[in-house]
């Protein structure tokens, strides 16, 4: 008989397909872990829609669970349950560890073009808040560009959702 | 077909029918940072008409690739603004303007409905489009004085609501959009 523990220990080793540095766990994407009988029941939301690791996450989370020898339900979650501010702080101090700047937290007005025009994003690889937007996309939906007048490097900041 | 599948279907038709114009630009548009903002608008466009297709597709008893690729093109319920090729920079703006102005008063008003799961959709897809609005103010900013910009805007508004028909547009944009599920044996599941 398989425990949540084991679920969560388990879910907590499959890394995001894009940023393998932050775990699915991390992200804050699994949002219930339910046991029946042999039956491992997983509620899981996608971070962006377009999102195409969303399928990656979703097989990995199934093989994981099937090696603790339990049979799993991965449920997609189709609400607006996930935001960033579900990213959890260990995951956090990993992304900017390896170059990409955290979310800053949610507004409850949501993001305002004045305050991404604004320097109070912080570098990543020298602290700075110098920082200036150079383009609110980026090389995937949940990542913007900015640059760094200090240290003259470019960075991802992730976008607040 | 329930109201619910219909409303479901001509806003998912509007998303992806505007997020295969919008993947247009893809290494052809004024500068690299509008390659990337529209080849990323047009990802999360058809991500959102995917979630809605699969709502959709769930009252039907059918599959979301079947509602996005194997419907006629007169079945389509997308409005006339997002079914042009607009090759001309100002008018993609002015469309990306209407369409995101459109889409924020249509949101509202899914997030405040009884229906729990497309209140709950409508909100998850709104948190992205706020981004989508940022993008399109911040050209409405640098354009909105320019005459051909302004012009454009008068030629498409009336375009946003007009879904009784459609354009000689959207026939071969179809034509594109379904070659490679066309070619291949039906139920091949991808």
């Amino acid at each position: 008989m398989v425990t949540e523990a084991q679920v969560w220990e388990a879910l907590a080793e499959v890394p995001d397909p894009e940023i393998p540095v932050i775990s699915i766990v991390d992200l804050g994407v699994v949002r219930d872990v339910r046991i029946e009988d042999e039956r491992v029941h997983v509620e899981f939301t996608p971070t962006f829609l377009g999102c195409p690791a969303l399928e990656v996450m979703r097989d990995q989370m199934a093989e994981r669970i099937a090696a603790l020898g339990a049979e799993p339900e991965v449920e997609v979650v189709l609400d607006d349950s996930w935001s960033t501010d579900r990213i959890t702080p260990e995951g956090r101090e990993k992304l900017r560890e390896s170059g990409f700047a955290p979310p800053t937290p949610r507004a409850p007005e949501g993001p305002q073009l004045v305050q991404l025009q604004s320097n109070g994003f912080r570098c990543p690889y020298c602290g700075s808040r110098d920082t200036a937007l150079e383009n609110i996309f980026g090389p995937t939906p949940c990542r913007s560009l900015r640059y760094c007048r200090d240290c003259r490097q470019p960075f991802e900041q992730f976008k607040t959702i | 077909m329930s109201e619910r599948a219909q409303l479901l279907l001509e806003i998912a038709d509007d998303e992806l029918i505007l997020g295969w114009r919008d993947s247009e630009w893809t290494g052809i548009a004024p500068f690299l940072e509008e390659d990337v903002a529209f080849s990323s608008i047009a990802q999360n466009e058809i991500g959102h008409a995917r979630a809605l297709y699969e709502l959709a597709a769930r009252d039907l008893g059918t599959t979301a690739d079947a509602l996005a690729f194997d419907r006629k093109p007169e079945e389509y319920r997308c409005c006339e603004l997002v079914e042009l090729r607009l090759p001309e920079w100002e008018r993609t703006i002015a469309r990306h303007v209407l369409y995101e102005q459109a889409d924020a008063e249509r949101l509202e008003l899914l997030k405040a409905s009884d229906d729990a799961e497309v209140a709950g959709l409508a909100a998850k897809i709104d948190r992205e489009e706020a981004y989508h609005r940022l993008h399109a103010e911040m050209w409405h900013g640098r354009l909105k004085d320019e005459p051909r910009y302004v012009e454009a805007l008068e030629e498409l508004r009336p375009l946003v609501d007009r879904r009784d028909g459609h354009t000689p547009e959207l026939a071969p944009l179809w034509e594109e959009m379904t070659s490679v599920r066309r070619s291949q044996p039906a139920g091949t599941v991808w």
